[in-house]
């Protein structure tokens, strides 16, 4: 398979992404969504190394896989936290910090 | 068999990732994200990137989808409402999500990067094998492989503190 492929596969893996970010409001799915995007980034890394014939790419992923676990976990815990101050869990309704 | 095997993949991780997106139920939603990572797994293998494939389902679809889980069960998949702050919100979305997509593939396709239209240089063996990542993450990438572990541990200690007891007083 051809490496456009990937990549072409890659941006529009990270364009649904974006656009789940911009038409949900429940910040689980938000998080979720932001997967999407950072799984997005390492398909194109991975192919890209693949491309190039080096493995320096897919360290890049792995340093990539490690950021969003650090996010996943802040995120889902400033969810939790939300949840227990009996917040709404609503992206739209969590308006405090607008300027 | 590669291409079978590519297009299977790639249905499996566009139809995973539209799932996410369109499931009302968040629970359904990480169930998604799970069939978009195991075939985001597969697509790494057909690239030659073993320990990364295993990677993404081990620490992936195991662990972090088994937080989203818990916390999921937590708080309940609650319905969003039906207000919208921006006026056609629902319309103008997708539209920017195209408009992003094809903005994506014109700066991937038009930029000139030759070896792009092929399969890739002929590699050895060991490509992408754990070996060969551990190598290179204990001798070439030392200082950002520890820069990692400090990062996770200031994410734990950070999680703790967010959602660990209520202080007095704070339950309003």
């Amino acid at each position: 398979m051809n490496i456009e492929w990937y990549v072409v596969l890659s941006s529009l893996l990270f364009a649904i992404g974006a656009t789940g970010i911009l038409i949900r409001r429940s910040p689980v799915v938000i998080l979720l969504c932001l997967e999407l995007m950072l799984n997005a980034g390492n398909l194109a890394l991975v192919a890209f190394s693949r491309m190039v014939g080096n493995q320096d790419g897919q360290v890049f992923a792995i340093v990539v896989m490690v950021v969003a676990a650090c996010e996943v976990v802040v995120g889902l815990g400033l969810i939790v936290a939300i949840f227990r101050r009996r917040l709404p869990l609503d992206v739209d309704e969590l308006r405090e910090l607008r300027g | 068999m590669e291409q079978a095997l590519f297009f299977a993949a790639a249905i499996g991780a566009l139809g995973g990732a539209i799932g996410v997106v369109a499931m009302r139920n968040p629970f359904f939603g990480v169930l998604s994200l799970i069939v978009h990572l195991f075939s985001l797994a597969v697509l790494f293998l057909l690239l030659t990137s073993a320990f990364v494939a295993a990677a993404q389902v081990v620490v992936y679809a195991g662990a972090v989808m088994v937080l989203y889980v818990f916390v999921v069960a937590y708080v309940g998949g609650g319905t969003e409402s039906a207000w919208e702050p921006i006026p056609g919100q629902r319309l103008l979305a997708p539209l920017l999500g195209v408009a992003l997509f094809i903005e994506l593939s014109i700066a991937v396709l038009a930029s000139s990067l030759l070896a792009l239209g092929t399969d890739g240089p002929d590699v050895r063996a060991g490509f992408g094998d754990p070996a060969a990542i551990g190598n290179l993450l204990l001798e070439k990438f030392l200082v950002p492989f520890e820069a990692a572990s400090i990062l996770l541990l200031l994410a734990a200690v950070g999680a703790v503190v967010l959602a660990g007891h209520l202080q007095e007083g704070e339950r309003s």
